[in-house]
């Protein structure tokens, strides 16, 4: 279909018009250079609204215990809640639920997360100390580097088993394997099982994790959790809401507060808030798509009116050629593959150049939202394919014109 | 080798139909050099074009051998264009962009023979028409007579059956005419059946038989003598065996002509 013989007559044809073609060239071009940087735009912002949740699972809901606001049987207002272990027993059942973490606050407070003392013979100092479950690995972007993260025999036991980040691993140890070796926490020996990354950063590495029932036993906690932490899987915002709602019910039931306070449970719902900025962007994503389809569009219907002005100047050579014998389907061919190859050549110059200035801004590091802008190979390869598709498409209608160049007129004698 | 049978053409200008060519009955045999003249808009590029398969007709048959002519797809058109056919026009019709060489090449091209090959027959052919130096010329490097010259080249290549030269000396002057005419005689005598219109008597003169047409009809040999009073500079259609009849003025290339054509039987 392409024959070899034919790009020549191609080539031909495009040196002969240089103007032309350098202009339709830029046409093409340029669309593809817009559309592939509002692609990878698009994609940036995505990467960016993954990269802003990366502290913690977008499928996330953490509960704390607050204070209650409304009164109930008997209750006055202001009354402080804690939860208890019978509490992550029985949200655990609750359906929908898919990993479930409680966390008891060693130092109080509603927030968790207490900096204690870490020690390790001469060397110490202060990090976060997480009293969690094992399922806690899956509420945060949490990535085991070496051993492992808490177990359940670790809770059911009561062991010291302590997970310690990179950079609290790296003071402790330096280059020596933390694996097995005992730290104290707040004089209490742990000994490490396991050492993490975290995708959410430094502060989020200078963190150690021990089993709740552990720290409970150790730290006077009795059986108090300060916060039950669940994903929910692949539930949307209106599915996560009601698994929400049924755990804060059971919990109002069990410690006698209003199901309706608002305050009483502090709920921070990451479902919800993913799902919103997901539409904002993918709304800013479809408007950038439309406008990049709509200026490769003006491209391709500037080659096409460009080409067809060119076969309108060349009506004589078409007749001549009909009347050599070209059929229909050589001239059709001729045109097209003239279009198609414009359009191709200019259109993976725009590419290069879209992703060039891509890259730049990356480089650039404009904003937190526009993160790792740009197109992966798939996207390259479907824009290579459409623009030869859009090629073929604005050639269509100056190859139809053109086989349809009626010799006779053409070749009459003025 | 053709023969056409009250071919009738009508060209629809507007609300109007145009009769161009009125029960029109054309034989030609296998081998001939016919002219074809009549005034202006007589219908002799009409006639060409049909037998050229550029255009149809609207009634009557054309039979190009032992095929029937006759609303052919364009593609089958163009094959029997690209093999039984070349075109020679008063304009040359020559691509501009494209050297003597690859103008001559191009029917081989539509037939599918690879690039070195074309070039290489391209090349015997400008031979033949004495061009062979001008291969890498393009057409605005060249005088009329040479381009016309590449136009036959081009004609030939594909090895046709028929010539149909439209007017091919129109745009030449009377020395030039006589060149190509001598070109075009040589190719002939190799067998190629030739058909030219003309409006220039000492073209016709060289050809073996005239076809007159006058308002879409052949000119009747009865009304020669009529047409021959009415328009007396211009020669009348002569059956073949009389071309030597002395209504055909005596110049000197006339008799040249005559010469040759008393040779050949
Ligand atoms: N495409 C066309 N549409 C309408 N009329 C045409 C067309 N081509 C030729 N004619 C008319 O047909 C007649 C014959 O034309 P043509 O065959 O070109 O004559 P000639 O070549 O003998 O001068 C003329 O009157 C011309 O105006
Ligand atoms: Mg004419």
């Amino acid at each position: 279909m392409f024959s070899l013989d034919r790009w020549q007559e191609v080539f031909d044809t495009l040196r002969r018009n240089k103007l032309r073609t350098v202009l339709t060239a830029i046409s093409v071009a340029w669309g593809i250079l817009v559309m592939v940087v509002l692609l990878g735009l698009g994609r940036g912002l995505d990467n960016g609204l993954r990269f802003n949740f990366r502290r913690e699972a977008s499928n996330s809901i953490w509960m704390s215990a607050a204070k209650t606001s409304i009164p109930f049987q008997g209750y006055d207002v202001g009354r402080h809640l804690t939860f208890e272990n019978r509490d992550f027993e029985r949200a655990k059942a609750v359906a929908g639920v898919d990993h479930i973490s409680g966390q008891y606050f060693i130092k109080g407070g509603q927030f968790g997360g207490g900096e204690m003392t870490i020690r390790h013979g001469v060397k110490a100092n202060t990090f976060g100390v997480n009293a969690v479950h094992p399922d806690a690995i899956y509420l945060g972007a949490t990535e085991m580097v070496a051993g492992r993260f808490l177990d359940a025999p670790d809770v059911a036991l009561k062991r010291k088993s302590a997970v310690i980040g990179k950079p609290v691993a790296r003071f402790l140890f330096g280059d020596d394997d933390p694996i097995g070796q005992w730290v104290d926490v707040a004089s209490v020996p742990f000994q490490v099982v396991g050492v993490f990354g975290d995708e959410g950063g430094e502060e989020q590495e200078r963190q150690i994790y021990i089993p709740v029932t552990t720290a409970q036993l150790a730290f006077n906690g009795s059986d108090r959790l300060g916060m039950l932490s669940i994903t929910v899987g692949d539930a949307d915002s209106v599915q996560a809401k009601a698994i929400t709602k049924e755990i804060v019910a059971q919990l109002a039931e069990r410690h006698q507060f209003s199901p309706d306070d608002p305050q009483a449970v502090r709920v921070h719902d990451n479902v919800e808030q993913y799902e919103r900025f997901s539409k904002l962007f993918w709304i800013i994503s479809f408007f950038v798509v439309i406008i990049g389809l709509g200026t490769l569009a003006a491209g391709v219907v500037g080659v096409s009116n460009i080409m067809m002005i060119a076969v309108k100047e060349r009506t004589k050579e078409i007749g001549v050629r009909k009347a050599l014998g070209a059929t229909p389907w050589s001239i059709v061919m001729m045109i097209t593959q003239e279009a198609v190859f414009l359009t191709g050549l200019a259109g993976l110059l725009g590419l290069s150049a879209g992703v060039g200035f891509l890259s730049l801004l990356d480089a650039a590091n404009v904003s937190e939202f526009v993160k790792d802008p740009g197109i992966d190979l798939r996207v390259g390869i479907a824009a290579t394919l459409g623009l030869i598709f859009a090629g073929a498409l604005a050639g269509y209608f100056p190859a139809r014109a053109a086989a349809r160049v009626n010799p006779i007129h053409a070749l009459r004698d003025q | 080798m053709l023969r056409l049978s009250k071919v009738n053409k009508y060209y629809r200008v507007g609300t109007h139909s145009l009769h161009v060519l009125r029960d029109l009955d054309i034989d030609v045999a296998d081998g001939e050099f016919v002219a074809i003249m009549g005034s202006s808009g007589s219908g002799k590029s009409t006639l060409l074009n049909i037998l050229g398969i550029l255009d149809d007709y609207d009634s009557g048959e054309y039979w190009l051998g032992d095929t029937l002519i006759r609303s052919l797809s364009e593609s089958k058109a163009a094959h029997y264009r690209n093999r039984f056919i070349g075109f020679v026009f008063q304009s040359f019709n020559l691509l501009p962009f494209k050297t003597a060489l690859e103008n001559v090449a191009l029917p081989l091209y539509y037939q599918g023979v690879t690039r070195r090959k074309r070039n290489v027959i391209a090349g015997e052919y400008l031979e033949r028409v004495g061009l062979r130096d001008w291969a890498d010329h393009t057409p605005a490097e060249m005088s009329g007579g040479q381009k016309q010259r590449v136009a036959i080249a081009r004609a030939l290549i594909g090895k046709p059956r028929l010539i149909l030269a439209d007017e091919p000396t129109g745009a030449l002057d009377s020395e030039t005419s006589q060149q190509i005419m001598s070109l075009l005689r040589e190719i002939h005598e190799t067998g190629i059946t030739m058909l030219v219109v003309t409006h220039d008597p000492e073209v016709a003169a060289r050809t073996d038989r005239l076809i007159r047409l006058k308002d879409g009809k052949v000119v009747d040999p009865n009304e020669t003598a009529e047409a021959a009073a009415s328009h007396p500079n211009l020669p009348v259609a002569v059956p073949e065996r009389s071309l030597t009849a002395p209504a055909i003025p005596a110049t000197a290339v006339a008799a040249e002509g005559r010469r040759r054509s008393m040779d050949e039987p």
